[in-house]
């Protein structure tokens, strides 16, 4: 473990991006084909595996899109135009990115915490909390949604208080946010932990024997290794935030115009036999999606291309 | 460690508080856009209704609304704003016994009201409160078949023949579909003359013929609509000409002879009404659905309306010599839910592997 | 140097405590109210909700399901994150752009769109039709929406690692003459393999408790393709939260093993990594 001695001076990132792990200084470059032998072997695994990859995203993900547009455009764009301009629909999508935002702001504070603390330290019961922390995700939405109405609704213990207070958190819009924040709660910090665990505290360790304080070692010598895949964890987190339905729908009353989310508004408009509208509302969420994962892929791609001559 | 203490508790209480400003915030401004919109004088004079209502009625209240909230300032002068809210039947009534704010409930069932009741928020009698066992309108269940119908069906014992495949709700998650399964069962028990062993059999031989068993009535309606599934769809009456607005040269409806009256109940929530002070203006809300207005407008959403004058202006919709038993045929909610679709009743035993 | 790293790198009290504090309120102190909950139930009334037949039948459907769409979505993931880190095509960037697309789309819309593709009437199911093969409203059906909702979750997981991942070691070892399935299976999977199995144990957690794209393409037939959530809704239609909170429960035991398992196999896996070198 030669490396732990290596003084990394913690402003030379760039230098450091390699993996220290494996004592290498020789980052990566942008350009993803690494691996320059062209034997016919080799090209027809290549081609064999981005095949199926293309089969599968055209099966599982292009044709249920497809059919999304399909079904919104059925009756033209005047229908279409109709149903997406709507005051509810209006509403519903402010409703959604607030719910997003909140979430996003949340789990960031504390993915960053969480994925610093599991990563970087041995303590007692690690495995329980990073168990816990993956928990959310396994619970069932309509599971997820039920808890909290046990807690603060009316047949909780506290409810009476809350009501005192006049807080209202189920059935309102505190109760949407709190769902949204529990579904996504694991999502960044679980794209941070396996990237840091990969990385080892070699670096850390070293930066912080140069004296460097905590949040000097985070900026310089940690984010920069975590920064895509923060990225990831940020876009993963606002898309399930933006299309989550199960939990947020137990704990939103459905009041039109006060709590519906973009999903819920859609399954109102389905269960109504409202079909086309539905499906036009359904193309918005998949409309702010793909302007998100445009973004950050461009944003990738600019940052990658700029330090991409190391 | 303890100084650490300190910051940990800043650094969780900060962002806990921030989200909860930033959610009321959010809450209240949106609130005020509302009323904004809505209209800009007299605030203080702005009554407000939550009306928790189940799936199918989102066209019939959209129009109901517009017209009780031109009728409200008529009479009284003062302007209202309704908040509908819709869902399945018996989540909506859940979330009402759990605390959603609702003034008035207009659900698919009387046993999902009961249940407001048993958590203390309605008082009993509601069901009298209203004419017709405070049921404005009702429905019943009917069948839904492909143009020409191919294969034949005309009542309740064509659907046990082999070669029909049936698409139909689970009664046991949507509140709604346990009239299908209730007419189903009062058909069987004309037919057999209450030999219950026999009931049972042509009961369990019709769910056999079910392919798909939705969680709810419209996404038993896609299956047979968009995807195409079996030959029959069991449905009440009111979606069934909805799905038939939607596409009608591909369907056609068939009204078996023997069907049951679907009373979908009205209540005012009186613990909320009290509380908000809206108890004249929820009352007056039921009330107006059994208005002459009111019933046409719900005639025009094809729910079947109480008034029989009005009824008959719609004999050329709904076929009005249909044979239809009603709850109390069953010994009322209490007792058909105990005895068909608690755990282990017979709507369990149907499925039950021997 | 474990002792060292113990103090070396400040702020573990800050992290676990903010970490801890924010866990307790948003998923541990929720979470025991359903052990309350269900303890509304005797010790017997527990045993016998859990126990019934069609109880345990969805059991069956709801793991088998979640499991064989897990194992698909742990290889293509691997492929999927493989071919879009190491090779450039045309369309890569859209096919990267899709992988959340499972996320963003509302599960009601998700289960609604691909139950029209696999009936025997839509684009995918004419094709499977024709061999005999049904898709919606089978067990097959409900695998093919699992797969959709889950694999956004092994991807995502694998393909930092992989991004991070040096090439050296590779090329070293084709230098050397090591043949691609050789550095494959010695030298990358071992560096992506805690990723694989975290994106696994997520994806399996999420199919498991996923309901709203399911319920439109499983049929719901009890013994067949009836799913646990469709059961706990069952039992909340009929205000029975003691039984539906009893098997929530027993889901919610179920994951929590598996992803301590899935995390403890990650931990001696990186222990054994660290320690080779």
């Amino acid at each position: 473990m030669a490396s732990a001695a290596i003084p990394v001076p913690a402003n030379a990132e760039k230098k450091s991006s390699g993996t220290a792990v494996k004592k290498s200084v020789v980052s990566r470059t942008a350009s993803p084909n690494l691996i320059h032998e062209d034997s016919a072997a080799a090209k027809a695994v290549r081609y064999f595996l981005i095949g199926i990859s293309v089969l599968f995203i055209f099966v599982m993900m292009f044709l249920p899109l497809a059919t999304v547009i399909k079904e919104a455009l059925k009756q033209g764009w005047a229908a279409y135009k109709a149903a997406v301009t709507d005051d509810y629909t209006k509403s519903a999508i402010w409703l959604t990115i607030e719910a997003t935002i909140s979430a996003l702001a949340i789990n960031t504070v504390f993915g960053l915490f969480a994925a610093w603390a599991v990563t970087k330290f041995h303590f007692k019961g690690k495995k329980i909390l990073t168990t816990l922390i993956d928990v959310p995700i396994t619970v069932s939405p309509i599971i997820a949604g039920l808890i909290f109405v046990l807690v603060f609704g009316r047949q909780s213990v506290i409810y009476p208080y809350l009501k005192q207070a006049g807080i209202q958190i189920v059935y309102a819009v505190p109760g949407v946010i709190l769902a949204t924040v529990f579904v996504t709660f694991p999502f960044i910090s679980r794209e941070l932990i396996p990237v840091l665990e990969a990385q080892g505290t070699d670096e850390e360790e070293a930066a912080a024997l140069m004296g460097a304080n905590g949040w000097t070692i985070f900026t310089k010598v940690t984010f920069p290794h975590i920064k895509w895949a923060f990225l990831y964890g940020v876009v993963l987190c606002t898309a399930r935030a933006m299309g989550e339905f199960g939990a947020v729908s137990v704990l939103s009353g459905h009041l039109r115009g006060k709590t519906n989310t973009l999903p819920l508004y859609v399954e109102v408009l389905f269960q109504g036999f409202e079909w086309v509208p539905a499906f036009a509302v359904s193309s918005i969420l998949v409309i702010m999606a793909v302007v998100i994962l445009v973004a950050r892929n461009i944003f990738e791609h600019n940052a990658k291309t700029k330090s991409g001559g190391v | 460690m303890k100084k650490n203490l300190y910051k940990i508790a800043a650094a969780v209480i900060t962002p806990v508080i921030a989200a909860s400003f930033l959610s009321s915030c959010g809450a209240t401004a949106s609130a005020a856009t509302n009323s904004d919109t809505g209209e800009k004088n007299e605030k203080a004079e702005k009554v407000t209704l939550t009306n928790v209502s189940y799936d199918p009625t989102r066209e019939l209240y959209a129009a109901y609304n517009e017209a009780f909230a031109k009728h409200y300032k008529e009479k009284t002068g003062k302007d209202i704003e309704i908040t509908q809210s819709h869902g399945g039947s018996g989540k909506q009534a859940l979330e009402v016994a759990n605390g959603l704010e609702a003034d008035v409930v207009t659900l698919a069932l009387e046993y999902d009201v009961k249940e407001v009741q048993k958590a203390g928020l309605i008082q009993e009698g509601w069901l009298s409160e209203f004419p017709n066992d405070s049921a404005p309108y009702t429905s019943t269940i009917v069948f839904l078949v492909r143009k020409g119908n191919p294969k034949n069906i005309h009542d309740w014992d064509d659907l046990i023949r082999d070669d029909i495949g049936i698409i139909t709700p689970n009664s046991k998650t949507s509140g709604g579909a346990r009239w299908n399964y209730l007419a189903a069962w009062a058909y069987a028990q004309k037919l057999y003359n209450n030999d219950e062993e026999q009931v049972k059999d042509f009961i369990k031989k019709l769910f056999g013929n079910v392919l798909v068993l939705d969680s709810g009535a419209r996404g038993a309606t896609t299956t047979f609509v968009e995807n195409g599934q079996g030959d029959v769809l069991l449905a009440w009456e009111n979606e069934a000409y909805l799905s038939l607005k939607d596409a009608p040269d591909e369907y056609e409806i068939v009204t078996p002879s023997i069907s049951i009256l679907a009373q979908p109940s009205v209540a005012v929530v009186d613990e909320v009404v009290d509380e908000r002070g809206t108890r004249e203006a929820a009352e007056e809300y039921l009330n107006y659905l059994y208005s002459d207005e009111a019933q046409r407008i719900e005639g025009n959403n094809y729910y079947r309306p109480t008034n029989p004058d009005i009824l008959k202006e719609f004999g050329d919709v709904f076929d009005l010599n249909i044979n239809l038993v009603t709850i109390n045929d069953f010994g009322g909610w209490d007792e058909a839910f105990a005895k068909h679709f608690a755990d282990g009743g017979l709507f369990d035993q149907i499925y039950e592997k021997e | 140097m474990k002792e060292k790293s113990k103090r070396v790198i400040p702020g573990l009290g800050l992290s676990l405590g903010v970490t801890i504090t924010m866990l307790s309120v948003i998923v541990i102190i929720p979470l025991a109210s359903l052990a309350v909950f269900t303890g509304r139930l005797s010790f017997g009334e527990f045993i016998d909700v859990i126990t019934n037949k069609r109880v345990l039948a969805s059991f069956e459907v709801s793991f088998v399901t979640a499991f064989i769409a897990s194992l698909i979505n742990a290889v293509m993931g691997v492929v999927l994150a493989w071919v879009l880190v190491r090779y450039d095509f045309p369309g890569r960037r859209i096919i990267d752009g899709m992988i959340e697309l499972p996320f963003a789309l509302p599960t009601a819309v998700a289960g609604i769109s691909l139950t029209a593709l696999t009936s025997d009437k839509g684009w995918i199911g004419r094709l499977f039709d024709r061999v005999g093969i049904k898709i919606a409203y089978t067990r097959i059906g409900i695998t093919f929406a699992l797969v959709f909702v889950g694999i956004p979750f092994v991807v995502r997981t694998v393909q930092p690692v992989l991004e991070k991942l040096d090439g050296t070691y590779e090329e070293a070892a084709g230098v050397m003459g090591a043949s691609r399935a050789v550095i494959f299976r010695r030298i990358i999977f071992p560096e992506i393999r805690p990723a694989v199995f975290t994106g696994f144990g997520l994806a399996l957690g999420r199919c498991i408790g996923e309901y709203g794209s399911v319920v439109f393409i499983a049929g719901n037939q009890p013994y067949n393709t009836e799913i646990t959530p469709l059961i706990i809704m069952a039992k909340l239609q009929e205000y029975d939260y003691g039984s539906a909170s009893a098997i929530a429960l027993i889901m919610l035991i179920f994951s929590f093993t598996l992803l301590f398992a899935v995390n403890m196999i990650q931990v001696r896996n990186s222990k054994i990594l660290k320690g080779g070198r």
